[in-house]
C-alpha cells in the first residue's frame, strides 16, 4: 500500500520568508519584553527588603556568611543522614506502595485479607499527621523491648517514614492505574494476554506515566519530611543547625539547611522532567497527531 | 460440518444508567435478544444495523471482553461461554480490530503488532519483530513501524490495529469498523486483503455501516434491529431486495 513519495524540492516562497521574519521579531520583542519585566520585579522586591527597617538585623541574623561557614561541616553530616533516610525510605515506599496499588486491584481469592489490611492501612495512614506517627513509632516500639529490632533514632525515624509514605504512594498508583482506560485492557486481553500481563506491560506503564508528576511531588516531599526524624533525636540536617543556633540568636544555620535542602529536591523536579522528555512523554504538541503548534 | 462459530439463543442485557434522583425503575435494557448465528469456517458474515443496534456488542461477547446473560457461544462446537473455559487461551484464537482501534499509546506501532506473539505465543523476538514487518508492510505500514500510535493518521492507525489482529495468525477474526477511517482505494486494499486472509482459510465476521464494503466480502449478511437478527441472506438478497419493512427503511435511509 502507500508509502511516501519523495518530496519535491522546496525553497520558501517571499511570503513564506516575510513571516519567518516577522516571528523572529516577535520573539525578539517576546525575550526583551520578559528581560524588562523580569529586572523590573527583580528590583522592587530587592529595594522593599532591603529598604525594610529591620534589614540590617535580619541580614546579620539571619544570613551571616561566618556563622553559615561554622555551622555547614555539622550541617552537611546532618543533611546525609537525610539523604540515606530519603533513598532508602523512598525506595522502599515507591516499592511497596506499588505493590499495595497492585493488590488492590487483583481478584485472586486467596489475598482477601490481605486486601482488606491493605485498604485498612492506607485509610489509616492518610488519616494521621506524620509526625504522630513518628511519635507513635519512635517512642511506642522500643517500649514493647522486641530484641530484634534496632532502636536507633534514624531507623524508627524512618521507618514512620516509609509507614506513611507508603500509603500515599499507593494512592498515587492506585489514581494512575485507574487513569488508564478500560477500552485498553480490553485491547489487552482481546489478544489473549492473561490479567497479570495486561497489567504489567499495558496498564502500569501508562499508569506510571500519567502520575509521575505526583509521584515526583511526593518524593521531593519525603525528602523533605525526612527533616522531622530530628524529634525523635536523631540529628539530621534540620537538627544540626538547630544545635548551632542554641545561645547564638543567629539562625543563620537554618537558611543554610533550607538551601541544602532546595539543593537536592531541586535537581530531582528538572531531572523528571528531563527523564519524561527523553521517554517522549512529555511530547510537545506539535509531534502528535491532532496536535499542533497553536497560534 | 460444524460452523467455526455459533451463537445459540445469546443474551446480552445492560443495566439501566443508574437516574439520579428518579424513582422510576428502569428496566435493563436488552442489546442481544435471543441471537443465533452460525459463521462456517472460511466464510465472512457482515452485521448491518443502525448506530447501537448492538453490532459491537456481539463482538465483544464472541471475543469473550463481556459475559453473556444467556445462551451458548460455540467456537468449533466447544462453548466458550463456559466460565470454567481458559477464556485467555480462547481470545488467543481470535483477532479484534476495535471500533476506536485501542492501540496502546506507550509502545511504537511494532511493539504493539508484537505484544501477543512474545507474551501469549512465546516467539522470540527476532521472530515476532520480523513477522510484525511482514505483516505492516502487507497493511502498507512498514514506514511507521517506528512511529508511536499518536504520530499516526486515524487511516494509519486503523492499519496498524488491522496488523495487531491479524499477526499471530487467528482462526476468526472479528472486525469492527475496519473501514470506517479510510479513503476508497484503501478499503479497496483492505478488502484485497481480507479476500487473502480468507483465501488463507481464515473465517470473519465483521461489523459494517458501508454496504459497499458488505456487498463485496460478504458471504452473508445479518440485518441486527431491536437486538435480534430481524433478517440474513446473501448479500444480493439482504441489500438488493430486502423482505422485511424495517430492513428496507434502514437502506433506503442509506441510499439517501
Ligand atoms: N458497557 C455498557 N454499558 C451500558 N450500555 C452499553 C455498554 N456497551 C454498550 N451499551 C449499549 O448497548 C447498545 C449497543 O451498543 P453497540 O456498541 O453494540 O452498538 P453498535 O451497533 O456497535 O453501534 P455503532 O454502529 O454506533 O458502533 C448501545 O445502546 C449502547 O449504549
Ligand atoms: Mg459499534
Amino acid at each position: 500500500m502507500s508509502d511516501t513519495a519523495e518530496a519535491r524540492p522546496w525553497s520558501p516562497s517571499p511570503l513564506a520568508l516575510e513571516r519567518a521574519a516577522f516571528r523572529r521579531a516577535q520573539r525578539r520583542r517576546s525575550g526583551l519584553v520578559a528581560l524588562v519585566s523580569t529586572a523590573l520585579v527583580v528590583t522592587a522586591v530587592v529595594l522593599v527588603v532591603v529598604g525594610a527597617p529591620g534589614w540590617e538585623r535580619a541580614r546579620t541574623a539571619f544570613f551571616d556568611p561566618e556563622n553559615a561557614w561554622a555551622a555547614l561541616p555539622a550541617i552537611l553530616e546532618g543533611l546525609w543522614l537525610n539523604l540515606r533516610v530519603w533513598v532508602i525510605a523512598g525506595t522502599v515506599g515507591t516499592l511497596l506502595g506499588l505493590g499495595l496499588a497492585i493488590l488492590r486491584t487483583s481478584r485472586i481469592p486467596a489475598l482477601f485479607p490481605v486486601r482488606a489490611l491493605a485498604i485498612g492501612y492506607i485509610d489509616l495512614f492518610r488519616g494521621v499527621p506524620v509526625l504522630l506517627v513518628l511519635y507513635l513509632v519512635g517512642f511506642a516500639l522500643p517500649a514493647l523491648r522486641l530484641e530484634w529490632l534496632p532502636t536507633s533514632s534514624a531507623f524508627l525515624g524512618a521507618l514512620a517514614i516509609v509507614l506513611t509514605y507508603t500509603a500515599y504512594l499507593a494512592e498515587v498508583f492506585r489514581a494512575g492505574i485507574e487513569s488508564v482506560h478500560p477500552s485498553q485492557v480490553a485491547a489487552a486481553r482481546s489478544l489473549g494476554l492473561s490479567r497479570a500481563q495486561s497489567m504489567r506491560t499495558v496498564v502500569l506503564p501508562q499508569a506510571v506515566r500519567n502520575v509521575t508528576a505526583p509521584l515526583a511531588n511526593n518524593l521531593i516531599s519525603l525528602q523533605k519530611d525526612s527533616g522531622l526524624i530530628s524529634v525523635l533525636g536523631a540529628v539530621d540536617a534540620i537538627r544540626a543547625a538547630q544545635i548551632a543556633t542554641t545561645g547564638t540568636y543567629n539562625f543563620t544555620p537554618y537558611v543554610v539547611a533550607g538551601l541544602l535542602f532546595f539543593l537536592v529536591s531541586f535537581p530531582l523536579t528538572r531531572a523528571v522532567d528531563a527523564y519524561q522528555r527523553r521517554r517522549g512523554w512529555g511530547r510537545s504538541l506539535a509531534t502528535v497527531t491532532g496536535g499542533g503548534d497553536i497560534r | 460440518m460444524t460452523a467455526l462459530l455459533s451463537l445459540r439463543g445469546v443474551r446480552k442485557t445492560y443495566p439501566a444508567p443508574a437516574a439520579a434522583r428518579s424513582r422510576v425503575r428502569e428496566q435493563a435494557r436488552v442489546v442481544l435478544d435471543d441471537i443465533d448465528l452460525d459463521v462456517d469456517r472460511h466464510r465472512c458474515v457482515v452485521l448491518i444495523g443502525a448506530s447501537g443496534s448492538g453490532k459491537s456488542t456481539l463482538l465483544r461477547v464472541v471475543n469473550l471482553l463481556d459475559e453473556i446473560d444467556d445462551g451458548q457461544i460455540l467456537l468449533d462446537g466447544q462453548d466458550v461461554a463456559d466460565p470454567r473455559l481458559d477464556a485467555n487461551a480462547v481470545r488467543a484464537r481470535m483477532g479484534m480490530v476495535f471500533q476506536a482501534y485501542n492501540l496502546f499509546p506507550h509502545m511504537r506501532v511494532l511493539d504493539n503488532v508484537t505484544l501477543a506473539l512474545r507474551l501469549v505465543h512465546r516467539r522470540p523476538r527476532e521472530e515476532a519483530d520480523a513477522a510484525a514487518v511482514e505483516m505492516l508492510r502487507r497493511v502498507g505500514l512498514a514506514h511507521k513501524a517506528t512511529a508511536y500510535p499518536d504520530q499516526l493518521s486515524g487511516g494509519e492507525q486503523q492499519r496498524a490495529a488491522i496488523a495487531r489482529a491479524l499477526v499471530h495468525g487467528p482462526e476468526l477474526l472479528l472486525l469492527d469498523e475496519v473501514t470506517s477511517a479510510l479513503d476508497p482505494e484503501l478499503v479497496g486494499e483492505v478488502l484485497d486483503l481480507l479476500a487473502e486472509l480468507r483465501g488463507e482459510g481464515r473465517t470473519m465476521l465483521v461489523a459494517t455501516h458501508e454496504m459497499g464494503f458488505a456487498r463485496r466480502v460478504a458471504d452473508e449478511v445479518c440485518y441486527l434491529h431491536d437486538g435480534q437478527v430481524h433478517e440474513r441472506g446473501t448479500p444480493e438478497q439482504v441489500l438488493g431486495d430486502p423482505q422485511r419493512e424495517r430492513t428496507r427503511a434502514f437502506l433506503s435511509r442509506l441510499a439517501s
